[in-house]
């Protein structure tokens, strides 16, 4: 009768090495995504893919949207494309009542072309081209002003428009967060934001009815959504005083943390992130305080990580295992930074498709890619994986499908299980073609 | 193989290196494969050991052979090949 076996490992006794790295990050076998078999998932798009889930968006979205407009009798969310512009993740959350809020002219047009009216677009970014306000503005998008030559240039819009045009202005101010994120809008604490106003007024042909303020990313401290909420109420009412204009909207943004683990903070995040009813406290109730009776402006919030971050997975595989100089395990798995770009900020939760006896040690997680800045993970604490095991990411739903990149590998596809809790393709893995169909060759560089 | 020789080992896998005070801990296949090596034995011969005694296919355990070998020289438990 031959023995049972496992894999042979030798560790050095080191009395507080395990605390160094912190505890085990959240469960760590997940066999199946809503239902459905991570081996049935990669037999039938391959490793790695990108699998979203349905049923998981719109869940989060109905329990955030739940947690605001419960406070607050005007709320409006307006989806973050930037977040992640997949036609199948902005038509989910579209169909649940989101607007669109886009940075670019390309943004614009893809939530145009996915059928999203003008009039339900926020355009927001400093880098707006003439032709895109143009169309914005006949289309009646939101219009956020960056800085004074996009006053020049609106101005000019609605000059050859003939007509006069509503504006909000974006600030940014100081509400203890650091780093505070003085580079879009107009500041406030200066003067700058204003003398925005001033300098709209004295043109004549944009009327401001709007406030915009995005604090900054990943905040965790709902208070500062407070401090933002007060100066921009207390703004918005010295500029009714003065001008006589009336704020119709009050944008805070987005920010709002998503459950993943950012680099630095060893918290787990059921710890370290406040649930989101803080923050709906927080800002509802500052608004309900600092509000005069009876005025209720609408409350819009351009929540992009903390919506969609949740619903995304990757399913990796691991292609070879390494024995590295310093004594520590790495594995080279086929998705690196290359697909996961938030893998620079965040310390994924990653999870084995099944059980694996053996010990755990602290592993290194290399991507594919021939660079040495492709670290998917580090210092997470895995048994020996035999070649072919899948390791599951998450959360990967934000930043991801929208940074990746098409750099020494192409880009894997993306799925998703719907609500029925079958698996769609939304998106198709790429190949050559998608690499080179934009390439031209000049005829005297033909090599036959 | 002389540092091997001296190695202190115990049925849990308990290994103490007297020449620098270290000690590790090892599984059953990594004490097997220590005791062979203190045998004297090569690796082919080790690996043969491994297939008779254990469960387990030529491939994942010669994978896992030059691992922990790998291992055992980055502690310095061990100079061969
Ligand atoms: C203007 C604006 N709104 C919304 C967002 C979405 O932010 P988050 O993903 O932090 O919610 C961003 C992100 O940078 C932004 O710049």
């Amino acid at each position: 009768m031959k023995k049972s076996y496992e894999k042979p490992f030798i560790k050095k006794i080191q009395v507080g090495l395990m605390n160094k790295f912190g505890a085990a990050y959240g469960r760590h076998i997940r066999s199946e995504i809503d239902g459905v078999p991570v081996a049935e998932l990669t037999a039938r798009y391959g490793s790695p893919v990108f699998v979203f889930s349905e049923r998981r968006l719109r869940d989060r979205y109905q329990s955030i949207h739940q947690a605001f407009a419960s406070r607050y009798p005007n709320v409006n969310f307006s989806w973050s494309y930037k977040t992640n512009y997949l036609d199948a993740v902005c038509a989910i959350l579209h169909q649940e009542g989101e607007g669109a809020e886009v940075v670019s002219e390309l943004e614009y047009q893809k939530a145009r072309r996915l059928g999203v009216p003008g009039s339900e677009i926020i355009y927001n970014g400093p880098y707006k081209t003439m032709d895109s306000l143009k169309t914005a503005v006949q289309e009646g998008a939101t219009i956020n002003i960056d800085h004074f030559d996009e006053i020049y240039d609106l101005e000019e819009v609605a000059k050859g428009l003939e007509r006069q045009v509503k504006v909000g202005i974006r600030l940014n101010m100081d509400t203890g967060i650091s780093p505070q994120w003085t580079r879009f809008g107009f500041n406030l604490e200066s003067g700058q934001a204003l003398d925005a106003v001033k300098r709209l007024v004295s043109g004549k042909r944009l009327i401001l009815n709007g406030i915009h303020c995005h604090i900054g990313t990943f905040i965790l401290d709902p208070q500062a959504y407070s401090r933002a909420i007060t100066k921009m109420v207390e703004f918005s009412y010295q500029v009714e005083d003065a001008f006589g204009l009336k704020m119709e909207y009050l944008d805070i943004g987005g920010g709002l943390p998503s459950e993943n683990r950012l680099k630095g903070i060893y918290l787990s995040p059921d710890v370290a992130i406040p649930p989101m009813d803080d923050y709906a406290e927080a800002i509802c109730n500052t608004l309900l305080s600092k509000l005069r009776p009876n005025d209720f402006p609408t409350l819009i919030l351009e929540s992009g990580r903390t919506m969609v971050d949740e619903a995304g997975f990757l399913i990796t595989t691991t292609h070879a295992s390494k024995r590295l100089p310093d004594d520590s395990r790495a594995y080279v798995i086929d998705a690196g930074v290359n697909a996961l770009f938030t893998a620079f900020w965040y310390n994924f939760r990653v999870e084995l498709e099944k059980d694996i006896p053996g010990p755990h040690e602290p592993c290194t997680l290399f991507g594919p890619l021939c660079m040495n800045i492709d670290v998917v993970a580090d210092q997470v604490i895995l048994p020996p994986l035999p070649r072919g095991t899948r390791l599951i990411f998450s959360p990967v739903g934000a930043y991801n499908v929208t940074q990746w990149m098409q750099f020494i590998r192409s880009r894997p596809a993306i799925v998703l299980i719907n609500n029925e809790g079958f698996p769609e393709i939304i998106r198709e893995a790429e190949g050559l073609e998608d690499l080179i169909q934009r390439e031209r060759l000049p005829k005297h560089l033909k090599l036959s | 193989m002389n540092k091997l020789s001296s190695l202190a080992l115990n049925e849990e896998g308990f290994v103490f290196d007297p020449t620098t005070g270290n000690s590790f801990t090892t599984n059953d296949i990594g004490l097997s494969i220590i005791r062979y090596l203190k045998e004297g034995k090569d690796s082919e011969e080790i690996l043969r050991s491994l297939l008779d005694d254990f469960e387990i296919d030529s491939d994942t355990a010669q994978r896992d052979l030059i691992d922990f070998l790998a291992q055992l020289r980055v502690y310095r438990l061990f100079e061969g090949s």
